[in-house]
C-alpha cells in the first residue's frame, strides 16, 4: 500500500517537472534555444497567481473583490496562463528577436536567457522582499481513501492537467498547421519564410504555449504546497530543463518522460534513503543515462556532414 | 632589457603589493578585494580554455572549484589543526608553509580527476548536451558534500586559519596576498604557454571544427581530456586558495550561482582571449565592490548591463582578440616565442 502511495506522490512531482520541462522542450524544438528563463517565468507564474487570487479573493491586508475560491480559481487559472505567457513574449520580444535579428550566434542567445532569468529572480526579490507569501486556499481540500492509499483531489488535479496538457501539446504539434509550421522551423529555419509562413508569429506562439504551461504550473505548484519564494523556479527550473534533456529535447513524448522520471526517482529515493540524498541520487541517474545514451531517451543524434 | 619589462613589472607589483600590505598601506579590505580578484583571474581564465578556446558550454565551473577548496581544506585541517573528528594535528605548524603549496596541488589534482565526469562523455556528445553534463555534474558535487556529515556536511568547514597562522608564525607577512598572486600568474602562464604550443592549437581547432581538426590528425579525444582536466584542475587550485582565504567554506559558495558567475566573467572579456578573461575578472570584482551600496538590486544591474553587452557587443570587451593584438607595441616588451 504503501508503494502505491508514493507512487502517486511520484506521479505528482513528475507531472510538476513534466508541465516545465514541456515550456523547455517546446522553445528548444523550434528555436534550438534553451530558455534559461523559463524555470522563473514558472516562478513569475505562481506570484501572479498569488497576486490575482489575493485580488479577487482578499485577505492578506487587501479588501478584494470578495469572490468565492470556486469563482476565483476559474478566473485565476487563465488570467494567469494569459499574464505569464505575456511575460514570455516580452523576453523573446525584446531580448531573443534582436539577437536573432543580428543573426548572433546561438551561444549569446543562451546568456541572454540566463541574466534573463537573474533578473527576474532577484527583481522579484527586490521589488517584494525576502517575505515568504503564502498562497491562498482556492480548492477545498478532499481526501479519498482506498484501502490506505489517500489521494486528494488536487493530486488529481495536477495529474490530468499534466495528461491533458500533454495530450493537447501532442496534438498541436503533430495535428495542426500551425504545429506543422513548428516542425518546419526546426528543420531548416531559412526555408521556412520562403513558404510564406511568419517566422516571427510562430516563435512567438510557441513562447505563449511553453511559458501559459508554466504559468499552469505555477498555479497548481503554489496551490499544492502554498509557500511561495522568489528563488522557488531556480532549483526546480534546472530539475525539469534535466529531465528535459534526459528525455530527449525538442520531442513532447521525451519531455513528459523525462519529467515523470525524474518525479519517480526522487520519490523512490526518499522512500529508501534519508531525504538529503534525493538530489545527490536523482542526478547521478540522469548523468548515467545521458552517459550510455547522450541524446537523451527519445533524441536522435544529429548527423554531421563533412 | 626591453623584452623583459613586463616579467620584470610583475614581479615588482606582486613585491609592493605584498610590501603595501605589510606596512599597512592598503587596508584589510582592499587586500581582501585584491586577492579575490586573483581567485577570480583564475576561474574566468580557466573557465576560458573550455568555454572560449574549445568552444563547449560549460556551466558547472563552480564545481570543481568545490571540490578544490574541499581537498585542500581537509589536507591542511588534518596536517596543521585540531579537529573533532580528523583529530590532532599531525606536524608543527613551522612546516605549514612547505605543506600548504602541497595542500593546493592535491586539491587541483583531485578537481582535475573529477574533470574526469565532464571529459569522459565529451567524446560522444557536445553542446547543449554536455552543458548538461556539467550542470548535473556541479549538482552531484555540492550534494555529496552536503550529505557527508564527517566535513560538516551543509554548514560548512572551518579551521583552515590555523595553517594561515602557521605560515604568519614563520614570517609575519600577508602569506595569502602572495600565495594568491603567485598562483594568479602561474594560471595565466600556463594557460598561455599551453594555448599558444603545438599541442594546445588543437583546442580551437576542435572549436572550429571537430571533423577537420580529426583529419589534420589532432587526437580530439585526447586535447578534450586535457582541455577539461586542466580547467577543472586550475579551477580547484582557485578554490583551494578561496578556501583559505576565508577560512571557511560551505558547498552552498560553489553553487551554481557561482558558476553563472564565472561565465559572465568569461562572456563579458570576450570566448578565447586570456587578456579579455583577465580584465573582465578584475573588472567584474570591482563592479561587484562598487554596487555594493546597492544590495539585491545589484543582482538586477549586473545582468542586465551583461544583456545589453550581448545586444550591442555580443563577442565581449575584447573579441577573440589578445590585448597585444590591439595594441601591437605591446609586444616590445615581452618576450614571448
Amino acid at each position: 500500500m504503501e508503494f502505491f502511495q508514493h507512487f502517486l506522490n511520484a506521479l505528482q512531482f513528475g507531472s510538476f517537472y513534466a508541465l516545465i520541462a514541456l515550456g523547455y522542450t517546446l522553445v528548444y524544438g523550434v528555436l534550438r534555444l534553451i530558455n534559461f528563463a523559463h524555470g522563473d517565468i514558472f516562478m513569475v507564474g505562481a506570484y501572479i497567481a498569488y497576486f490575482v487570487a489575493v485580488l479577487l479573493l482578499g485577505g492578506e491586508g487587501m479588501s478584494g473583490l470578495g469572490l468565492t475560491p470556486a469563482m476565483t480559481l476559474a478566473i485565476t487559472v487563465p488570467v494567469t496562463m494569459i499574464l505569464t505567457s505575456l511575460v514570455g513574449v516580452t523576453l523573446e520580444r525584446t531580448m531573443y528577436r534582436p539577437l536573432r535579428r543580428k543573426g548572433a550566434d546561438r551561444l549569446y542567445v543562451v546568456i541572454t536567457a540566463l541574466m534573463a532569468g537573474l533578473m527576474l529572480e532577484n527583481g522579484n526579490l527586490a521589488l517584494l522582499g525576502a517575505s515568504r507569501k503564502s498562497f491562498p486556499e482556492l480548492m477545498h481540500k478532499v481526501v479519498w481513501t482506498f484501502g490506505g492509499v489517500s489521494v486528494t483531489n488536487l493530486k488529481v488535479v495536477v495529474i490530468v492537467a499534466a495528461i491533458v496538457v500533454f495530450v493537447l501539446l501532442e496534438f498541436i504539434v503533430s495535428k495542426t498547421k500551425i504545429g506543422m509550421a513548428m516542425r518546419g522551423i526546426s528543420y531548416d529555419k531559412f526555408a521556412i519564410p520562403l513558404m510564406g509562413i511568419p517566422l516571427d508569429t510562430i516563435i512567438v506562439f510557441t513562447f505563449i504555449l511553453g511559458s501559459s504551461m508554466a504559468g499552469l504550473a505555477g498555479i497548481l505548484y503554489a496551490m499544492s504546497y502554498p509557500i511561495l519564494e522568489p528563488y522557488m523556479g531556480a532549483l526546480i527550473g534546472w530539475k525539469a530543463f534535466i529531465a528535459a534533456v534526459v528525455g530527449g529535447i525538442g520531442d513532447i513524448r521525451g519531455a513528459i518522460v523525462g519529467g515523470f522520471l525524474l518525479g519517480f526517482i526522487e520519490i523512490g529515493v526518499v522512500a529508501v534513503f534519508p531525504s538529503t540524498l534525493r538530489d545527490l541520487f536523482a542526478f547521478s541517474v540522469l548523468l548515467g543515462i545521458l552517459w550510455l545514451k547522450p541524446t537523451g531517451l527519445f533524441g536522435v543524434a544529429q548527423t554531421t556532414k563533412i | 632589457m626591453q623584452k623583459h619589462t613586463f616579467t620584470i613589472s610583475l614581479f615588482a607589483g606582486i613585491f609592493v603589493l605584498t610590501a603595501m600590505a605589510q606596512f599597512g598601506v592598503i587596508n584589510q579590505y582592499l587586500v581582501s578585494v585584491i586577492m579575490l580578484m586573483g581567485v577570480n583571474i583564475m576561474l574566468s581564465t580557466s573557465l576560458n580554455l573550455v568555454n572560449g578556446y574549445m568552444g563547449e558550454f560549460s556551466c558547472g565551473h563552480g564545481g570543481f572549484m568545490c571540490v578544490g577548496a574541499y581537498v585542500s581544506s581537509i589536507v591542511t585541517v588534518l596536517l596543521f589543526s585540531k579537529n573533532h573528528i580528523l583529530g590532532a594535528p599531525l606536524l608543527p605548524p613551522s612546516l605549514a608553509l612547505f605543506a600548504f603549496p602541497l595542500a593546493l596541488f592535491a586539491g587541483a589534482a583531485v578537481a582535475a580527476v573529477a574533470g574526469l565526469v565532464v571529459a569522459i562523455p565529451s567524446f560522444k556528445t557536445r553542446g547543449d548536451y554536455l552543458a548538461i553534463i556539467t550542470l548535473a555534474a556541479n549538482y552531484i558535487v555540492i550534494s555529496a558534500i552536503d550529505n557527508m556529515e564527517i566535513i560538516g556536511g551543509p554548514r560548512g568547514f572551518m579551521g583552515m586559519n590555523a595553517t594561515v597562522n602557521g605560515m604568519e608564525g614563520l614570517l609575519d607577512i600577508p602569506w595569502m596576498l602572495l600565495w594568491v598572486l603567485f598562483g594568479t600568474v602561474f594560471t595565466v602562464w600556463l594557460l598561455r604557454r599551453f594555448v599558444s604550443s603545438t599541442l594546445g592549437k588543437g583546442v580551437p581547432a576542435i572549436a572550429q571544427d571537430e571533423i577537420a581538426a580529426e583529419i589534420m590528425s589532432v587526437d580530439t579525444n585526447r586535447m578534450k581530456l586535457i582541455a577539461f582536466m586542466l580547467s577543472s584542475g586550475l579551477a580547484g587550485l582557485a578554490g583551494g586558495l578561496f578556501a583559505h582565504i576565508l577560512g571557511y567554506v560551505n558547498p552552498h559558495s560553489f553553487d551554481i550561482m557561482k558558476s553563472t558567475e564565472v561565465m559572465v566573467m568569461v562572456y563579458l572579456g570576450g570566448m578565447g582571449s586570456l587578456s579579455g578573461a583577465t580584465l573582465s575578472a578584475i573588472l567584474f570584482t570591482v563592479l561587484l565592490e562598487v554596487l555594493r551600496p546597492l544590495e539585491i538590486w545589484k543582482w538586477v544591474v549586473i545582468p542586465l548591463l551583461l544583456i545589453l553587452l550581448m545586444q550591442f557587443r555580443p563577442e565581449g570587451i575584447m573579441g577573440n582578440k589578445e590585448l597585444s593584438d590591439l595594441f601591437p607595441k605591446l609586444k616590445k616588451y615581452y618576450s614571448f616565442k
